[in-house]
């Protein structure tokens, strides 16, 4: 086991992260674009960092595309 | 929908029967009150529906959060040290390697970040409290907790990479 990169990965900020709130303020767009298969990381690349970083706020995106999904079969 | 995220959720976070069934329809109840409180935010630039989930999703969250203080693992006050390495994929046999790395990380957490980072850094990082429930115990926001911890994370990062701990590169930066 090599820790480093694991430790290296969770110290690293992205200077795009828009942070918890303008990224879950816009959680319903950017889950409807993954949805669909549009390049939402390309149209909101601080959303996509964050949700990368946040665990809490990509748990919520899972959620919400488990949910979009579901609707879909 | 509630009870969809809630059974998403709840078996790996070891929350089951009337127990999950209660907090999804908690969820449900205060998703509803939140959903009527902001209709008017609505810009429709997605479908209703989904605009309306976020809110479900978010209670379940929240629900999650304060029902991890019923039986919290650890205290909050606890330094554990000893497990950081372990949960970071270090291995035991390999302490000579990586034992200056957490020992000037443990010196930066305490001489680089303010009282408020520590608190976060510890709660999170080392007691493996979850975000969400430190929201609940601070009354604070998953916003602020958040960047608290970004900026401990990034302070940290810096102090590592300066001594030779981390590749020195400027993707680090915010």
């Amino acid at each position: 086991m090599n820790g480093w990169p694991a430790l290296d990965r969770f110290l690293r900020t992205d200077p795009r992260d828009v942070g918890c709130e303008d990224a879950m303020e816009m959680l319903h767009v950017y889950a409807e674009l993954v949805a669909s298969g549009e390049p939402a990381e390309e149209r909101y690349p601080g959303i996509a960092a964050h949700l990368q970083a946040c665990g809490p706020c990509g748990e919520d995106f899972e959620g919400l595309l488990a949910a979009l999904r579901g609707e879909a079969h | 929908m509630a009870r969809a995220e809630a059974a998403r959720r709840g078996p790996r976070l070891r929350i089951t029967g009337p127990e999950l069934d209660d907090l999804a329809y908690q969820a449900a109840a205060d998703a509803l009150v939140a959903i009527i409180s902001k209709l008017g935010q609505f810009r429709g630039e997605s479908r209703f529906t989904t605009w309306a989930c976020k809110f479900a999703i978010f209670e379940v969250s929240a629900k999650i959060g304060r029902h991890f203080w019923r039986h919290p693992a650890v205290p909050l006050d606890a330094e554990d040290w000893h497990r950081l390495p372990a949960r970071f994929g270090f291995d035991p046999a390999h302490q000579a390697e990586w034992g200056d790395l957490f020992a000037a990380l443990r010196r930066a957490v305490d001489t680089e970040l303010s009282p408020r980072q520590r608190e976060i850094f510890v709660a999170i990082v080392l007691n493996d409290v979850p975000l969400d429930a430190l929201v609940m115990h601070l009354g604070s926001s998953r916003n602020a907790i958040y960047k608290m911890l970004f900026d401990a994370r990034r302070k940290l990062r810096a102090v590592l990479a300066a001594n030779g701990y981390l590749p020195d590169d400027s993707s680090g930066r915010s």
